[in-house]
């Protein structure tokens, strides 16, 4: 019998290694799976590259990953947020890497990844400084770059609901980065806030195909990082 | 004018830029309040980068869900036909030209329809998030900003920032006026009454085109 739930969280981040590459769901708070990143940061892996929209803020989540100095590098679109303070510390620092890339590009790169598509042409970036040293060419009158999709060993993913064979739904804005990094890393482990029997979800509605999903565990009351924040709260607690 | 006033200005102009059934996605900051001075008549479907369309207004305090977030991670609400997806559908609705119009905000514009508004160089940019596929992707790019900052020159012959997109916006609107971007130049089509043509040239680095049907600012 199919079926991807975990007993714990500890469980579901276990086998992640050191040096990894982390894909982590989210756009602010909206999708980031908190919970999901603390197991993370008490399972202890390090020197990890993670491919987030953004670098989490205050000191929980990813914010708090960061704090810890697990990663060495942060590829992303936006990553200085209003609360976001321990990733721009680091960076005037020295301390971690960065790769700036713009949001539609970083979703396409992911998309591509998953999709078997090794390097895609796009108009954003052209005529900026992203756009230096990478391959230019002309379609139809118009400039492109050359853009390389991209994997990873684990994505980190937050949904709505789930079943045993890892089909997924997502609510709202929360769903974002989510469905694309399950399709592009090795390894998808999701925190659903409810799981529910096979056959609930109507197969019209599943996003992400539970083929894409190798570990499922339920957080039925998933933390507000904002909430966390407000309270000043570092993790770990 | 104050600074709310001077929002006030630039936000109920920018507003008449937007058509009934237009597709609209608003950068961070002051286009986020233009939706309030669109015309009840005008129906515009808004576009939020992180995966929705049909955006409604800020929910009630209370109210507030943090699934729902709009591009600056403020609050929103949904409103009936509107629709959710993942970040790559968003961006191919935003790069496969699918949005009639765009408008934001800039640190520097030229003759050019050149851009800047992502980076200092020596500072830590909070990054170009969406902006550098919106502008290349939407329709139309209008810029709602203030004329300068602080005095200091926005409207330049030749940004010397590290550009966004180079070649691509059509509007500028700022408390002074109306300039439209076109290959002669920049195209100042309405002013404001509060000030003289001259002081709006001495507020622009780039030498501006007195359009021939110069009026004043539109108010509906």
């Amino acid at each position: 019998m199919i079926n991807k739930t975990v007993k714990s969280l500890a469980e579901a981040v276990q086998d992640i290694h050191d040096g990894a590459t982390i894909m982590i769901s989210g756009f602010g708070e909206a999708g980031s799976p908190i919970e999901l990143i603390h197991a993370l940061i008490d399972q202890g892996a390090k020197d990890l590259t993670v491919v987030s929209n953004n670098t989490g803020s205050g000191n929980v989540g990813l914010a708090a990953l960061i704090e810890q100095r697990r990663v060495k590098k942060m590829i992303c679109s936006f990553p200085r947020t209003a609360n976001s303070t321990v990733f721009p510390e680091l960076y005037n620092a020295g301390e971690i890497e960065l790769e700036l890339v713009p949001q539609g590009t970083l979703a396409e790169r992911i998309r591509a990844g998953g999709a078997g598509i090794p390097a895609f042409y796009t108009p954003a970036s052209v005529n900026t400084p992203l756009a230096k040293g990478k391959e230019c060419r002309v379609f139809d009158g118009i400039e492109y770059v050359l853009e390389r999709g991209i994997k990873a060993d684990f994505s980190l993913v937050k949904c709505e609901l789930a079943d045993r064979y890892g089909n997924l739904t997502y609510h709202a804005t929360a769903r974002n980065f989510g469905p694309i990094m399950c399709t592009a890393a090795t390894t998808s482990i999701v925190q659903a806030k409810k799981v529910v029997e096979a056959g609930v979800i109507d197969p019209e509605i599943v996003v992400t195909p539970g083929i894409f999903v190798n570990h499922i565990i339920e957080v039925s009351n998933p933390a507000h990082e904002s909430d966390l924040v407000a309270q000043k709260l570092t993790y770990p607690w | 004018m104050d600074k709310k006033e001077i929002r006030e200005v630039i936000a109920k102009r920018a507003a008449l830029e937007l058509n009934d059934g237009d597709v609209v996605n608003l950068g961070i900051g002051l286009p986020t309040i233009i939706p309030n001075y669109v015309s009840a008549d005008v129906n515009v479907t808004l576009q939020s980068e992180n995966g929705m369309l049909g955006m409604g207004a800020a929910p009630a305090e209370g109210e507030e869900d943090p699934d729902f977030v709009n591009a600056g991670g403020g609050y929103i609400t949904c409103k009936e036909g509107a629709s959710s997806f993942d970040s790559s559908v968003s961006f191919g609705i935003i790069r496969g030209g699918h949005v009639d119009v765009t408008i934001l905000g800039a640190l520097q514009v030229d003759e050019q329809g050149n851009l800047a508004n992502w980076i200092i160089p020596g500072r830590l940019t909070p990054g170009m998030g969406g902006a550098m596929d919106l502008i290349v992707g939407a329709k139309r790019v209008i810029l709602a900003m203030e004329h300068t900052a602080k005095g200091r020159h926005k409207i330049l012959k030749e940004c010397n920032l590290p550009l966004t997109a180079a070649g691509q916006v059509n509007m500028i609107i700022t408390e002074m006026g109306v300039m439209e971007v076109l290959p002669e130049g920049i195209v100042l089509k309405e002013y404001n009454p509060l000030f003289t043509l001259e002081q709006i040239q001495e507020a622009t680095d780039a030498k501006l085109i007195i359009a021939e049907d110069l009026i004043e600012m539109r108010k509906n």
